[in-house]
């Protein structure tokens, strides 16, 4: 069975999937729906620069993020002012790079799913006494509903699978930085095959299982 | 009612807009009074629908005046919400994530108690909905669509009911569904409704007052009886020109003559209207004599004898005074004013039989009228 080190990889791969997938529903949905809602000619720029880690090599990601949030990197500079030490290598840095990593699986099927918000019912809402605020959150927001959940699991589920990112950033400290990808990859070295298959598998099965829940949820509910 | 009368009417809503989308520009100006159903009538695509959300704040870059009561709307910048106004949409826009009760609260939710005009229950009943409350809107019939729409705006407690041709998306069946409802509410509420729309039957039905417009720009509004009448707007040449009179039914139904021997009692066959003494008889209808009901008449179906013609099959000859003639010598066609009482009659005649006849104003002619719509 899987020994007590994996045991805490995974439950740390958990928090981190956890945390980055509700920091991430928080950022995006403003964020989608602004672009959505946006006339703005170089806004092609900004949907680039998200889609970016859809294509990049996460060791090139992890590399820039490095580099950013080191000593001397823009990040990293700032928060020493602001008398916060060095990112990486820490949990905290690691939710950081997942943000940046994920956000193309989070932003783009809540983009999608605003996209279909039907105008004309948010006028409706507006003639019955509903502000703007009231409107996204009482209309636009419940109707994104399966937008929400491929969201969520794309963006829990793709964290989960993160390696190029922490190996760059994070390292492999124990409890800290240690998650399930690079506890395998750890495990495969020094010729733990049996950790790296209960490892594995427990990861295979948890994605499957989320992706699974998805696609027959939106099978289910497709209107008629 | 007289003009004199329509502006000593009390005025709730004064509208002097302006609003440019790349080739089209919307020019309305009209005002209408507190109570009763005013109809903005007009060819499709003309604006109708355009000065509507204007009016409800669906529209941006809207420059003028609305004023609502005491408030300018536009100057105020009020945004769509606090207008207080009820919406119905020619599509319903039912909220699809919920179902109708949800849909009906989500207007009450937003309404402070005391502007509620209309308890939940009696919104229910007044449009027929017990059956369809605890539905999905996705399964409701067009005409059920439309009935939620119209309880959910009420239920909003609205100062001032817009509604853009909620019956011209459904069938002829639904329409006949939902016109008693849209009756119901004049009658029930002194709610002041704008009413849009480019059938003549719906507003002949509904409105008292009307604001006409053509290609984005109102040019005559007025009491609807007086304004439909006027020869000189371009209304009167159109070839649906029309002129609607009010009566009351009389009691002295006729019945048919010679009827079945065997049968214990003849059928009704008329029924007769009296229109400011003038009786114009109709197909038979069950009228009690107790409302007010309105005639509609085409222009083309009223043609003008000097004498009164005998032994005709046409039921309506009432003799009556020429008040005014337009003459359209393009199409070679006379409109004619006619009084009836204290109203008016519109008679489309070929220009040919005018000048055959020398017709002058002020000529006491028979008006024989080949068909008379009971509209309400």
């Amino acid at each position: 069975m899987l020994d007590e080190a994996s045991i805490s990889a995974l439950l740390l791969t958990l928090k981190l999937a956890l945390l980055s997938t509700s920091i991430l529903l928080v950022i995006s949905t403003p964020f989608a729906w602004w672009l959505t809602q946006t006339k703005w000619r170089w806004k092609g720029v900004i949907e680039a620069m998200v889609a970016l880690p859809l294509v990049l090599p996460p060791t090139v990601l992890g590399f820039y993020l490095l580099l950013a949030l080191g000593p001397n990197g823009p990040i990293g500079s700032l928060l020493a002012a602001m008398g916060v030490g060095s990112l990486n290598f820490t949990f905290s840095g690691l939710v950081i790079g997942s943000v940046i990593y994920s956000m193309p699986f989070v932003v783009q099927p809540l983009q999608h799913a605003f996209s279909q918000t039907d105008r004309r019912q948010m006028d409706a809402a507006a003639t019955l006494g509903a502000s703007s605020w009231d409107r996204f959150f009482s209309i636009a927001v419940p109707q994104a509903k399966r937008g929400y959940l491929t969201a969520s699991v794309l963006g829990f589920a793709h964290t989960l699978g993160e390696f190029g990112v922490v190996l760059m950033i994070g390292g492999n400290i124990p409890d800290e930085t240690r998650v399930v990808s690079i506890a395998i990859y750890d495990h495969v070295e020094s010729m733990e095959y049996s950790q790296a298959h209960y490892l594995s598998g427990t990861l295979l099965c948890l994605s499957f299982v989320m992706l699974l829940i998805t696609y027959l949820s939106q099978q289910k509910v497709k209107p008629s | 009612m007289s003009s004199n009368e329509f502006d000593s009417v009390e005025k709730i809503l004064r509208v002097d807009v302006t609003l440019k989308r790349n080739d089209f520009t919307l020019q309305a100006n009209f005002c209408s009074p507190a109570k009763g159903i005013t109809a903005i009538y007009g060819p499709s695509g003309c604006g109708k629908t355009t000065l509507l959300r204007a009016i409800a704040g669906l529209e941006k870059d809207v420059l003028g005046s609305i004023q609502f009561g005491d408030v300018d709307w536009i100057h105020s910048r009020l945004p769509t919400h606090k207008r207080n106004v009820g919406y119905v949409f020619q599509r319903s826009h039912l909220f699809s994530h919920l179902d109708v009760r949800k849909n009906l609260l989500y207007g009450v939710k937003r309404t402070k108690e005391n502007k509620r005009r209309i308890a939940f229950d009696d919104a229910v009943s007044l449009l027929g909905m017990e059956k369809l409350i605890d539905k999905s809107v996705g399964i409701l019939s067009g005409g059920e669509r439309q009935r939620v729409a119209i309880a959910r705006a009420l239920l909003s407690g609205p100062e001032l009911l817009l509604l853009d041709e909620p019956m011209a998306a459904l069938d002829h069946q639904s329409k006949s569904e939902i016109l008693p409802y849209l009756e119901k509410l004049h009658q029930a509420f002194s709610i002041p409704m704008l009413y849009v729309s480019h059938a003549t039957d719906e507003i002949a039905r509904l409105a008292d007052f009307i604001v006409l417009m053509e290609n984005g720009k109102t040019y005559k509004h007025g009491p609807l009886l007086e304004t439909v009448a006027d020869i000189n707007s371009p209304l009167a040449e159109q070839a649906n020109a029309f002129s609607i009179l009010e009566g009351r039914c009389e009691s002295n139904n006729v019945t048919g003559i010679g009827a079945n021997p065997g049968t214990p009692k003849p059928k009704v066959l008329l029924t007769s209207i009296n229109v400011d003494g003038n009786r114009f008889r109709i197909p038979f209808a069950p009228l009690d004599g107790k409302n007010i009901v309105r005639l509609r008449i085409v222009a083309k179906d009223v043609s003008i004898c000097l004498d009164r013609p005998l032994r005709t099959s046409i039921l309506n000859v009432l003799e009556s005074t020429i008040v005014e003639i337009k003459d359209n010598e393009v199409k070679g066609q006379s409109v004619v004013k006619l009084t009836v009482g204290n109203q008016f009659l519109l008679a489309r005649i070929s220009l040919y039989s005018k000048q055959q006849l020398s017709l002058v104003v002020g000529d006491v002619v028979f008006a024989q009228i080949k068909a008379v719509a009971l509209v309400r």
